[in-house]
């Protein structure tokens, strides 16, 4: 199995659900993160003084997948996250050692 | 000769409400802006003055600014405990003014909060305001509202000069004592929770109304006047910052918006029920666009004066003591022409500006060395300050054992 975590702009997140629950993705996890890449910070304002805010917003998400799926996986991610534009995000590809499924304690592929 | 009017009694009972209201408002005015962790030792302190304050004031406050001593320094101790308050000659009892003027008393020292921010002990703090409304607040108030100042001819209808000025320049004197927060100029401490910032303001803005046009202790054409002009000045008080602050720092801000609000209102405070006309829409924006470059002198002297009371509060507060030498009307009020003098345009000459000057220049001082000295020996014995660790944790955790934000 394989972990599949992306990085992307946070109002991507409902069409890069959506385009994964078409191809039978059966979980994802989100959370909310900040970081910076190449898109740089901004400034913000307050009582005349500056602030230079360097991370950016973004979501993180990530799903477990059979080695099989991967491709697919990582292609759907692409293409619905995708703008174009600075900041769109990474995604990486690591090796899960082992999954279990808490309510029944399947393992495996099962457990996916 | 008292004989109770009930109209100006209900007002004045509403209007001690309303003050009241003003100290929660500026505990959620400055609790937006610290940093989260420690949001609740900002409106603890807050909070907390209202019970501590009230107390002192009962006991011994408002005997000492309002007993009849004979002198014009400092009261006595016949309402000690509140016993015996006579009603005034006038026309509301005894007890409604001791309640108004109580909420005054407690707000005063919550003033000096936002400039120690993040860094002071609890304990140290109860000490600290509970010895300063004894020592500091309640001469100045004696001496504005019931002494020299007053029968020397200054004008401060509902502190200015006793409030903001007072609290203004302890706050510089507190600042100094205790230092500068770590981290202060390398690490950005913007606000955590600007929405609760403009809660506070409505909340104020509306208190303000009490404290301000209930200053005449009657319902009548005055108090009508007073709260047109505290509302005209707050609003071009937000817009004088508004403007500077959209030319020389690139945005107008909701930060700035309750800030000019806020100065107007400070700075109309000691002119509320002597001036009329377009003269609260003019000193409303000087304080505006004034207390924003006053913004500046903090960074270059290297006072960490968290929430600019200096800038808001001490500034504003010299803006209207000493405008109100310019803009005093004996047609609104005619006591100023019994009592005073009017201001340099409306024919009074330079006597009222003087006057102005010396209540500034006394109270402020007086306030200095006194908080100062008070301070000093807070810290001295007890330590005002919180220790690196503590600073780092923040104030909600390390003086209160809570979080703020749970989820």
């Amino acid at each position: 199995m394989k972990l599949i975590t992306a990085v992307i702009k946070p109002f991507k997140l409902d069409d890069v659900k959506d385009a994964l629950k078409t191809i039978d993705v059966t979980g994802i996890t989100v959370s909310e993160v900040r970081g910076f890449g190449r898109q740089g910070g901004h400034t913000e304002t307050y009582r005349g003084a500056e602030y230079k805010i360097d991370f950016v917003p973004k979501v993180s998400l990530s799903t477990v997948v059979d080695d099989s799926r991967v491709d697919s996986v990582v292609e759907t991610i692409v293409a619905a996250a995708a703008t174009g534009k600075i900041g769109d995000g990474k995604i990486w590809v690591t090796d899960v050692d082992r999954i279990v499924r808490i309510r029944t304690g399947e393992e495996g592929s099962d457990a996916v | 000769m008292f004989a109770l009017d009930s109209g100006d009694t209900a007002w004045v009972l509403v209007a001690a409400a309303l003050v009241l209201f003003m100290t929660p408002g500026l505990a959620f005015f400055y609790g937006g802006m610290v940093r989260s962790k420690n949001v609740l030792g900002m409106l603890m302190q807050n909070v907390f003055a209202i019970g501590l304050v009230s107390t002192i004031w009962a006991v011994v406050g408002f005997s000492l600014v309002f007993g009849d001593s004979g002198n014009g320094w400092i009261g006595n101790f016949d309402f000690l405990f509140l016993a015996d308050v006579t009603d005034l000659d006038g026309d509301i009892p005894g007890m409604a003014f001791v309640a108004f003027q109580m909420m005054f008393a407690v707000i005063t020292p919550a003033l000096i909060t936002g400039a120690t921010a993040d860094r002071l002990k609890f304990g140290s703090y109860a000490v600290l305001i509970g010895f300063w409304s004894l020592l500091v607040y309640i001469p100045g108030a004696k001496w504005v509202f019931n002494g020299w100042l007053l029968d020397m001819g200054a004008l401060d209808f509902a502190g200015g000069t006793a409030i903001h000025i007072s609290a203004g320049v302890a706050a510089l004197a507190v600042v100094l004592v205790i230092g500068n927060r770590k981290g202060h100029g390398d690490v950005a401490m913007p606000p955590h929770n600007l929405p609760l910032t403009v809660l506070g303001t409505g909340i104020l803005w509306f208190g303000w109304f009490g404290f301000n046009a209930g200053s005449g202790l009657a319902a009548d054409g005055l108090a009508a006047q007073a709260l047109v002009n505290t509302h005209l000045a707050a609003s071009t008080g937000m817009l004088g910052w508004l403007l500077v602050e959209r030319w020389k720092a690139g945005h107008a801000t909701v930060l700035g918006a309750c800030s000019g609000a806020v100065a107007g209102l400070v700075a109309i405070t000691p002119c509320a029920g002597f001036v009329g006309g377009a003269s609260p829409l003019i000193i409303g924006f000087v304080a505006g666009v004034l207390c924003f470059l006053a913004l500046g002198i903090k960074a270059k002297m290297d006072w960490d004066d968290s929430l600019d009371v200096i800038a808001v509060h001490l500034i504003g507060g010299l803006v209207g003591t000493l405008l109100l030498g310019f803009f005093a009307d004996a047609a609104v009020n005619p006591g100023i022409a019994e009592d005073s003098s009017e201001g340099v345009f409306y024919g009074g000459g330079l006597e009222l500006l003087k006057d102005q000057f010396v209540a500034a220049i006394a109270v402020g001082a007086f306030s200095f060395v006194a908080t100062y000295a008070i301070a000093k020996v807070v810290d001295t014995t007890m330590g005002l300050r919180v220790d690196e660790d503590a600073e780092h944790q923040g104030l909600d955790q390390s003086q209160h054992a809570e979080s703020a934000y749970t989820s």
